[in-house]
């Protein structure tokens, strides 16, 4: 058994040391939001958190996690900042399809805890592992701007 | 979370007690009188009234991302005179006679076409509610209902006060006869069309609530993930099913002539099980194709005439005899559509029926692809279908649901199928390859004097909708190449069909206009230069019977400072369309730098899409189809080597991410015009302004998409 303290809760799954997390979060818990886009860590969909920074979860073993705190998209609107983003994400109309916009909120949350006045290049380099098929970045980048302003 | 949208729906069809707004004729009593044209049709279809005063609007298109919900309950809501927040919002079952589209003939979304099929039937079925609610409303008060009027979900009679909510009134409407006339309210009422609204299906989509077909939970479910022949047209040679069996969390392992399948607990164990499966395959006679013999079998082919389209006064002829002439081939690879969310189906399928969850653009197709491999019939599979994380023509294709029906038949308990994005992109169906070739003739003033345009590629209508084609001809391999915004006198298109060995294609965001307007535009921009002429002037020459075209191509360039200076090695591109029914001109903004790398600046695009419905979904849209087509344009080819597709993932199959996308701009006209489609406009737009404006920036003509990894350098 492996314990896992997402969202503040621990959970104690019976799931082998090499198990990404995603797969954890999505198939044993049932903690649907984190998605899955390419299990190589080339998309961001399954952006979490790992003790505040951004990770991807489809190549983060659940044996390697340890006792650091995982947060998902489902616990991010506590987050204040997590909070302003997502409110900054609707009021900027960034949602396409959504599929990707988990991973972003989780990108985008995680540096404005650590930036919170980013300019252009630093949004670059943050959200730059995420991708957006339906093409979202020019709101993106003006709600990332909006969340830094509010 | 299992939600059993079917059953919602069957259980407000046949209500007792009149509580809903339901369907006073049923389902096969209103195809009847639809098909005798007796009877003007139910707003039932579209609009369900509870006595708890709950308005649950069914949506005939799929919501894929591009708003289209948000805009057709805005179309309904208009007429039926309901704030947006009093709506909820539910997919359509499968039920062609009732969904169907008028203009794709089936209950499809595709092809840009949701907003010009709804906009009469949605505000028509808005309306007959309206009224019939005013009528009921009317006759419990005994006034005539003209001294009535409806909103927000109420009816007042004005001299009295009264009032009465639609849900007290549901009942007594719902046994009315429905009104055959409808008077529409005149653009100058419009309360919402044309008003930004917020969509109303991304609130979920912020926080992780939002369910997409792949996060479908049914109780006793397991998970399985396929992997097919990686050669189309092989078969499954052997598996080591024991070593399958022997990870942890295996529970099945699933043989098909073409695939295999393992199904675990989670999509963990099933993948791991699949990698220990290790399957074999017999290649079969594709194993040998490539993408060198793919291009040279189409260049060949297309030295041959087609199918003609289009032939006016001897085009040919007039270029032989011109002073001066342009001629280009011009080249469009494979394409994978590449959602975000990958491809996957979940199924139950039991003796005495069936449930499919899914996301998908043809409900009806899917319904029928279950059944038939269930032995049921088509209402014996209840379709529950899901947003979608991205379809861009993917999902119009039932070949993946087909496969998880032929699974599932044989597992007695649900299922839910996921494929790998691996496998998502190499058993993609992918937009075809194009091969056209080009020529015109100007005269001494530099106008055109005749054109000729002959398209080679695989028909998607053919495979889709083979009644479709019109005498060997595919309208959609056209598109955009025999209607081009310009006025010119000799005029010749023709198709040669050429289907590639081993490779399926079909639907991809905007086909024909996608591959056409590239071909067109960057043809035109040629000419320009041959003539000596600017981009912009030399397309105004030829729009002097095509006011909206030239009302957005002096807006974008306006607005782009078209013809300002620009630093060295920055260049402006110009493109103009007429797709989808709607009109755009782009003008993109390029860096080359000194390694010949290219970097997007600025976009700027002007809009004529008729009347407007949701003003901030079309620029979203353009702005996302942009982005779409310029990642297309840069980076995106299918290549096959051996049979086997060389992309599988992100890594090399690459998208345009968040440092490389331009700024824009989008600007749109203020028409009453009838509207036109949207989705597909900005991706159409994408690539011939790109290659302009790499030509302005550096003078080489790029003729070959994508322009990306190392074109730039050799041309």
């Amino acid at each position: 058994m492996i314990d896992l303290n997402i969202n503040g809760q621990t959970h104690s799954v019976d799931v082998p040391a090499d198990m990404p997390v995603l797969w954890v979060l999505r198939d044993v818990i049932g903690l649907m939001g984190t998605k899955y886009g390419c299990g190589i860590a080339q998309c961001g969909a399954c952006t979490i958190h790992l003790d505040g920074q951004p990770v991807r979860s489809c190549m983060l073993p659940a044996g390697a996690v340890g006792a650091a705190p995982i947060t998902t998209i489902e616990a991010i609107g506590a987050n204040p900042v997590g909070a302003k983003v997502q409110k900054a994400w609707l009021d900027q109309e960034v949602v396409q399809c959504g599929y990707c916009q988990s991973g972003q909120i989780m990108s985008a949350t995680a540096l404005l805890q650590q930036t919170p006045k980013p300019n252009d290049a630093e949004i670059n380099a943050a959200m730059s592992g995420n991708i957006c098929r339906c093409g979202t970045y020019v709101r993106i980048r003006a709600a990332i701007h909006a969340a830094a302003e509010a | 979370m299992t939600i059993h949208r079917r059953d919602i729906l069957r259980a407000s069809l046949f209500a007792s007690g009149g509580l809903l707004l339901g369907f006073s004729l049923n389902v096969a009593g209103s195809r009847l009188a639809r098909a005798a044209g007796a009877a003007a049709p139910s707003p039932t279809a579209f609009i369900r009234i509870g006595a708890d005063n709950s308005i649950t609007l069914i949506m005939p298109d799929t919501e894929c991302g591009q708003g289209i919900w948000t805009s057709a309950a805005m179309l309904i809501a208009e007429e039926l005179e309901v704030g947006m927040d009093q709506i909820k919002l539910m997919p359509a079952p499968p039920d062609a006679a009732l969904y169907a589209s008028p203009l794709l003939g089936e209950q499809a979304t595709g092809g840009s076409t949701s907003i010009i099929a709804d906009w009469t039937r949605l505000r028509e079925a808005g309306a007959r509610a309206r009224m019939m609610l005013i009528q009921a409303a009317a006759s419990k008060w005994h006034v005539d209902p003209a001294t009535c009027h409806a909103a927000a979900g109420v009816v007042h009679h004005d001299e009295s006060g009264i009032s009465a909510t639609y849900g007290e009134l549901a009942e007594a409407a719902n046994a009315l006869p429905v009104p055959g006339k409808v008077d529409l309210k005149p653009f100058s009422a419009f309360e919402l069309i044309g008003t930004s609204q917020k969509r109303l299906d991304t609130p979920g989509k912020v926080n992780g609530s939002a369910v997409y077909g792949i996060d479908v939970q049914v109780p006793g479910m397991k998970i399985g993930t396929v992997a097919a022949c990686p050669v189309i047209g092989g078969t499954l040679a052997a598996i080591d099913e024991d070593a399958a069996r022997r990870v942890p969390g295996v529970r099945d392992v699933v043989k098909l002539s073409n695939a295999v399948a393992v199904i675990g607990d989670h999509f963990w164990a099933a993948k791991q099980g699949l990698a220990a499966a290790a399957p074999r395959w017999n290649e079969g006679p594709n194993a040998g194709v490539n993408s060198h013999d793919i291009i040279a079998g189409l260049a060949e082919a297309t030295l041959n005439p087609g199918v003609v389209a289009r032939d006016d006064n001897d085009a040919p002829g007039k270029i032989a005899g011109a002073l001066t002439k342009v001629e280009a081939v011009y080249q469009l690879p494979f394409l994978s559509h590449a959602p975000m969310e990958p491809i996957n189906t979940t199924l139950h399928i039991r003796p005495d029926g069936a449930d499919l969850w899914v996301g998908t653009q043809v409900p009806v197709r899917a319904q029928a692809v279950v059944a038939k491999a269930a032995g049921l019939k088509p209402e014996q599979v209840a379709v529950h279908n899901y947003m979608m994380g991205g379809a861009f023509g993917r999902r119009l294709d039932v070949d993946s649901i087909e496969q998880a029906a032929a699974i599932a038949v044989k597992l007695g308990y649900p299922v839910k199928l996921i494929w790998s994005r691996e496998e998502d992109i190499t058993h993609d169906l992918f937009r075809p390859r194009y091969y056209d070739r080009l020529s015109a003739g100007l005269d001494a003033s530099g106008k055109l004097i005749a054109w000729t345009h002959r398209v080679g590629g695989s028909s998607v209508m053919a495979r889709w909708l083979p009644e479709g084609m019109k005498g060997g001809l595919d309208p959609d391999a056209v598109e955009g190449a025999t209607e081009t915004p310009y006025d010119v006198p000799a005029i010749k298109v023709d198709y040669v069909r050429h289907e590639s060995p081993g490779v399926i294609t079909a639907w991809w965001r905007g086909v024909g206009p996608t591959h056409n307007v590239f071909v067109v535009e960057g043809f035109i921009d040629e000419c320009a230069a041959a003539a000596g002429k600017d981009p912009v002037e030399f397309r105004r020459a030829h729009l002097q019977k095509n006011p909206r075209a030239l009302a957005v191509l002096n807006l974008a360039a306006e607005k782009s400072g078209w013809g300002g200076k620009l630093p060295p090695g920055v260049g402006r591109g110009v493109s103009l369309q007429y797709a989808f029914a709607s009109f755009l001109a782009h003008v993109l903004e390029v860096e080359v730098t000194q390694r010949g790398e290219v970097r997007l600046r600025r976009a700027t695009v002007a809009i004529d899409c008729g009347q407007r419905v949701n003003p901030d979904t079309i620029t979203a849209q353009i702005e996302g189809g942009l982005i779409f087509g310029l990642s297309m344009a840069l980076y995106s080819d299918i290549t096959h080597e051996n049979g086997r597709v060389q992309q599988s993932n992100f890594n090399n199959y690459r998208m345009l991410r968040i440092d490389e996308a331009p700024e824009i701009q989008v600007f749109q006209i203020d028409s009453h015009e009838s509207p036109g489609g949207i989705g597909e406009t900005g991706t159409a737009a994408a690539s011939a302004a790109l290659a302009n404006a790499i030509y302005a920036a550096s003078g080489k003509r790029l003729r070959n998409l994508p322009f990306g990894n190392g074109a730039l350098q050799s041309a």
